[in-house]
């Protein structure tokens, strides 16, 4: 075990005890290669067993372990606490309901998620007899990257406008509803541009970009929100001076 | 006051096995309700880590026979060919439906779909999306499912009992983890779908969530494990960590290299033949314990490790095909792949053996079936090919689903009377665990556990250490009666949720060292120091582990032949 000492001030709630939340602060010894998660897992084990905490996957790509440290979304797994100084603050992700400890409840994105319709939408069922959609490589790019969010929630966290309106649809989930708008297997840009434009709206965003900043993915959700923005006002626009047409 | 909510098919986990059960069943039925109930949010679920690839076979130079027989051999002729000519039909369709619901699959130019070359298979067969395809698969699969108002969620919420009445399953007791209830969810048909239990090993590939859990809780029931002595150790993981990094590595060309910089698969003969760093997971495993053993590896912080070297792939190629591991090997073992080779070791993997299952999922217990790692339909047999068991939960997962909702057909609604009591008991059991006072502590029995399944039932295995292991774990799960949790309260206590977890994984733990013990052959994944051949003779069949009074007893169940005769496996 490694010389070196940090300290970590945890931030801790349990709703049947406390009427707010409470710091507690514990002295980790940690390794050079950890991540903040690795002294979460240490507090867990060895010291306080009644902390708190989401994580599976530990390897950047469930989700699971998003949280504020120091004050900034981070995902704890990918995090390297040689980023931090002696003192580290953890606290539950911003902007969300907190359940207990760090685990935030997730409810309102799920609920998010679902009504931008993330699925393909056709006019006609393919048959698996008739194969798969011919899709270029190109065409492939267009929705790509947004396709990679994993949900890990971080954006929802630091945006400013998320915390002001907690019904705006948010960055992760317009993000994941224009990846299937700009998928050439889909035939539902206008019904998704109508939910852009209604309850939660698109245009909510103030382009502040922290969403990108703080996205462990490179998922660019600020691009989506206003690739987002552009199609739903083009759609509105279009809308009363041709007949509607869906894509090819 | 028990809360009682009802729907015809519970499906216990939301993986790609369970997610792809839940939409098959509302799609075989339009009346059909379904209860998705998972101890995790759905995209959290394992699945998600899978990295190189699912196989089917898409291209002109391949033929459903081929798969079939790649997928034969590589089990080392313990997989049921009635279940692998089943898989190699349905595999195609399932691929493509998935394709239909959006998964981004990479493409040639053309527009098709690309496919790449994995272990032991005889050609590009493995369809993939970059290096994420386990995350594509899940998330396109969850996404698709919320078009369906019939498939309910309850996530978060851990499944803890089988409830059982009048022979047949009729439902589930859950806990809520989040509002600290128990539930009695009742149905007319069960379908575990929680994945395998890679966490009962130190050093694995698996997420913290892969405890075993619908193994133990059929177990539990009375239901058999089958084949459980079968475990995967992927060639590649990181040192210290596990961290997968894919078999795609080695698919699109990559080298395993010893410290003296020879690609010792090409070089020495561990049985491989031309297929070199292509050859199955379960030969160069061995392999690189063995170039360990005769000193040709590197030693490290966390033991010896070789080399796998990409840089003659070229930026361009590893950033297009390979993008996971090139971030993966930066951030988890500092190095980049594109300048200099990665450290590697085998880690354990996949769980070969699982809950007995016949071809359509069903179990021994009426009602309840199983599908994806936590069942053994006996596609892998002894060794699973790479790129197989994405596809296997899409195939039996949809099967599973749609017996299921045959099996829902044909008998009556649960009598909630009979299934209360036992929600009832279940609930007052888990009341009593939280803050319960004893003289150990978990993370240890934990550790210990886990430390004796790697020195007992590693990559290599011998008797005495087996047998060593079996008392070990009897004396650990005497221990774990006494066990002490600090945390008494309700909202969130994933110190109950880790007990619990840990339960589940000593059962697991027994059954798989048990029925070790037994096979005294090298067959696959079960490699012997003191038989080290197969031994077709006198254990050419799969085991069954049972629960009796006295302790786990292992049974034999006749492997299904038919279309391939066992013959040596080289290649």
């Amino acid at each position: 075990m490694s010389d070196q000492k940090k300290t970590f001030v945890v931030t801790r709630f349990d709703p049947d005890k406390d009427d707010a939340p409470r710091q507690d602060t514990y002295e980790v010894p940690v390794e050079p290669q950890w991540k903040v998660l690795d002294a979460l897992n240490y507090i867990k084990d060895e010291i306080d067993g009644t902390l708190s905490h989401r994580w599976s996957c530990r390897m950047a790509v469930c989700g699971s372990c998003g949280m504020m440290v120091n004050g900034v979304p981070s995902l704890t797994c990918k995090d390297p606490l040689s980023n931090y100084g002696d003192r580290v603050e953890v606290a539950p992700l911003a902007n969300f309901p907190v359940v207990r400890d760090l685990v935030v409840e997730l409810d309102g994105f799920m609920n998010k998620l679902e009504s931008v319709k993330p699925w393909v939408l056709t006019a006609k069922q393919r048959a698996v007899e008739e194969g798969t959609y011919r899709q270029s490589p190109a065409e492939l790019e267009q929705f790509r990257h947004f396709s990679m969010c994993i949900n890990c929630m971080l954006c929802y966290s630091a945006c400013p406008v998320v915390a002001n309106e907690p019904e705006f649809l948010g960055p992760a989930a317009i993000a994941l509803g224009h990846r299937y708008n700009l998928d050439s297997r889909d035939e539902g840009n206008r019904e998704r541009n109508e939910i852009f434009r209604g309850e939660g709206t698109v245009f909510s965003c103030s382009y502040a970009n922290e969403c990108s900043e703080v996205c462990p993915k490179h998922v660019d959700p600020a691009a989506a929100v206003n690739q987002a923005k552009f199609g739903a006002v083009i759609d509105w626009a279009t809308s009363f001076v041709v007949p509607r047409r869906e894509k090819e | 006051m028990l809360e009682v909510i009802r729907h015809d098919i519970i499906i216990v986990g939301g993986g790609a096995a369970g997610l792809r059960a839940a939409i098959a069943a509302v799609e075989a039925d339009p009346d059909v309700s379904v209860a998705m109930v998972s101890k995790v949010y759905p995209m959290r679920s394992h699945t998600v880590s899978a990295e190189g690839g699912a196989a089917a076979v898409a291209r002109s130079d391949d033929n459903l026979e081929m798969h079939g027989f790649d997928t034969v051999k590589g089990s080392d002729f313990l997989g049921d060919q009635d279940v692998i000519q089943f898989f190699v039909e349905e595999a195609p369709k399932e691929l493509t439906l998935l394709e239909h619901w959006g998964c981004p699959w990479s493409r040639n130019e053309d527009g098709t779909v690309a496919t790449r070359a994995f272990g032991g298979m005889s050609t590009k067969r493995t369809w993939y999306a970059a290096d994420k395809v386990g995350f594509h698969m899940l998330h396109t699969l969850f996404q698709h499912s919320m078009r369906f108002d019939r498939i309910v969620r309850y996530d978060e919420q851990f499944v803890t009992k089988l409830v059982v009445d009048g022979g047949a399953v009729r439902g589930v007791a859950a806990l809520d983890v989040r509002e600290g209830a128990v539930r009695l969810i009742l149905g007319r048909a069960v379908i575990l779908a929680t994945g395998g239990a890679g966490k009962i090993f130190p050093f694995t590939t698996n997420g913290n969530i892969k405890t075993g859990d619908g193994m133990a809780l059929a177990y539990r029931e009375g239901v058999p494990l089958k084949d459980m002595e079968f475990v995967q150790y992927h060639p590649t993981g990181l040192p210290g960590t596990g961290i997968l990094i894919t078999e795609a590595t080695r698919g699109e060309g990559g080298y395993v290299k010893n410290n003296e910089d020879e690609r010792f698969l090409v070089t020495r003969d561990y049985g491989v033949g031309t297929k070199a760093e292509l050859g199955p997971r379960d030969m160069i495993s061995r392999a690189i314990v063995q170039e360990i053993e005769a000193g040709r590896g590197f030693e490290g912080p966390y033991g010896a490790y070789v080399h796998l070297d990409l840089t003659h792939l070229g930026e361009a190629k590893i950033d297009e095909r390979l993008p996971m591991v090139r971030e993966l090997a930066k951030l988890y073992a500092g190095v980049d792949p594109v300048h200099e080779a990665i450290p590697i070791r085998p880690v354990v993997h996949y769980m070969m053996g699982g809950v007995d299952t016949d071809i359509d999922g069903a179990t021994t217990l009426p009602g309840l079936y199983a599908a994806g790692e936590v069942a053994c339909v006996s596609l892998n047999g002894a060794n699973r090919l790479g790129s197989n068991s994405l596809t296997e939960c899409l195939v039996f997962g949809a099967r599973a689903g749609r017996h299921a909702v045959g099996f829902a057909k044909g008998v009556h609604a649960a009598n909630e009377n009979a299934c209360r009591g036992q929600a009832e008991e279940e609930a007052a059991r888990i009341a009593s665990l939280r803050g319960k006072k004893g003289a150990e502590k978990l993370a240890p029995i934990r550790e210990e556990m886990r430390s004796t399944m790697e020195s007992g039932c590693g990559v290599y295995r011998e008797q005495a250490s087996m047998d060593e292991t079996v008392r070990a774990l009897a004396e650990l799960r005497r221990r774990f009666e006494d066990v002490s949790l600090e945390d008494a309260s309700v909202v969130f206590n994933t110190e109950l949720v880790t007990a619990l977890e840990l339960d589940n994984m000593l059962e697991v733990a027994e059954t798989l060292a048990v029925s070790a013990a037994h096979r005294k052959e090298s067959r696959g994944a079960h490699t012997r120091k003191d038989h080290v051949a197969r031994d077709d003779q006198n254990y050419l069949y799969h085991t069954l582990c049972h629960r009796d009074p006295t302790g786990h007893r292992v049974d034999k169940k006749a492997v299904t032949l038919g279309t391939w005769e066992p013959e040596e496996r080289k290649y």
